[in-house]
């Protein structure tokens, strides 16, 4: 049962090295879409030292929502996840697996990534390791959250802007627990509270995305 | 062992079929025809567990499978119109992946291979192969993994005629080994003394 979902995971792993080309443009994107707010809002190091966190994080939830409709659209597509139904593991492992290799190609990426862009915006020093460290606690959030929208509309052919529209509204507790963990300790406060808040939006959705996440791939397959 | 009985099945608000019913027993083969829209993948995909019928039963040795659908997951091979190989990976790689989604083990990949010649392609990624030579990976994973129920919508489409006979030689071997199998085909595929089921008719078997 368990074979069953490392060998999903490994399969995923070795396809994102495969087209590990499309994985860096969404950091591209990521890295592109920031450099263009020196141009917009104008290149002083205070205003962007102070907008900075927040732009990262919004287009960090961005970058991952951009990438969800690779999450299980080619599987309904290619006959791939009537397979994955008929396997003994259970489909809600199954998911939780595809979202790690998911994650790993996507928000691991972007909270590497991460600190580089905090100097390309002038942010102290401190934002060097609270961004990556908000980020890794909250893009798997972000992903697992939007793999519900993925897998709602994958049925349906409405494509990926659907669901980013769909999970949105759930992704906001996660930007501004995430935001405010990040600005606090880029200013030296305590930021144990909203650290904690976000590991238990994780944990809730280690829990419950994938049982959601299963039941609407069955809807789409039924 | 696989029993149904009145089965409808309602799509978009349409009729498909009803009243459908038949029963096999180890060994047995049913073979689905009909004109295209009849139902057949419909029905494939109700035996399947993947969807619920609309009304009647579907039981398998005398337990509806919606009751147990985690245990007639197991039973089933289902090969659909989408083959479910990935043109990225290797034709090992997709075979010896689909086998552990499946839950079998990986002494049976070689055997498998071998049966659909598939051995001179292992190393090369699926993308670089026909739409026939693809079909024989999708094929390959009936013979990685034994399961009792083979669920076979069109398997003989792109096949030549070798590889075709390779198909029928496996089925054959299926249910000599007392396993059952349910194949939707056109008349390209030819089974030994079926059971025929005319979708479409008004009066089915």
């Amino acid at each position: 049962m368990l074979r069953a979902a490392v060998a999903l995971l490994e399969r995923d792993l070795r396809l994102a090295r495969r087209r590990f080309g499309e994985n860096l443009l969404v950091v591209g994107f990521f890295t592109l879409a920031l450099a263009l707010f020196p141009l917009g809002v104008g290149a002083s190091p205070d205003v962007l030292g102070r907008i900075g966190a927040g732009v990262i994080w919004v287009l960090a939830l961005l970058a991952v929502l951009l990438g969800l409709d690779r999450l299980f659209q080619p599987d309904l597509e290619g006959g791939g996840l009537e397979q994955m139904l008929l396997s003994p593991a259970p489909l809600e492992l199954l998911v939780l697996a595809r979202c790690l290799a998911h994650w790993l190609g996507t928000g691991l990426l972007l909270a590497l990534a991460s600190p580089l862009l905090a100097i390309l915006v002038h942010l102290p020093a401190e934002a060097l390791w609270a961004l990556p460290l908000t980020l890794l606690l909250g893009t798997p959030t972000l992903t697992l959250l939007g793999s519900i929208g993925a897998a709602l509309l994958a049925g349906s052919g409405k494509g990926a802007l659907l669901a980013a529209l769909l999970v949105l509204p759930l992704d906001i507790p996660v930007l501004i627990f995430g935001l405010s963990a990040a600005e606090a300790l880029i200013a030296g406060l305590d930021a144990t509270g909203a650290l904690l808040f976000m590991g238990a939006f994780l944990l809730a959705a280690l829990a419950l995305a994938p049982l959601a996440t299963a039941a609407a791939l069955r809807l789409a397959l039924g | 062992m696989l029993a149904v009985e009145g089965l409808a099945c309602r799509r978009g608000g349409r009729l498909v079929f009803e009243a459908v019913s038949f029963a096999l027993e180890a060994g047995d083969a049913l073979v689905l025809s009909g004109a295209n829209g009849t139902g057949k993948t419909s029905l494939l995909r109700l035996l399947a567990g993947f969807a619920r019928p609309a009304q009647g039963s579907v039981t398998w040795l005398g337990r509806e499978i919606t009751l147990e659908p985690a245990e007639h997951a197991q039973r089933v091979h289902f090969l659909g119109f989408a083959d479910g190989v990935e043109g990225l990976l290797s034709v090992r790689e997709n075979l010896a992946y689909q086998a552990a989604l499946l839950g079998g083990g990986a002494d049976t990949l070689d055997t498998a291979l071998a049966t659909f010649d598939l051995v001179e392609f292992a190393a090369r990624p699926a993308r670089e192969l026909s739409s026939g030579q693809r079909r024989r990976v999708a094929l390959a994973r009936l013979l990685a993994v034994p399961r009792p129920l083979w669920l076979l919508d069109e398997p003989g489409v792109a096949l030549d005629r070798a590889n075709r006979a390779r198909l029928e030689a496996a089925i054959e071997r299926q249910r000599e080994e007392g396993g059952l199998v349910v194949v939707a085909t056109h008349g390209d595929v030819r089974v030994r003394d079926p059971l025929v089921l005319e979708l479409g008719e008004p009066n089915p078997c």
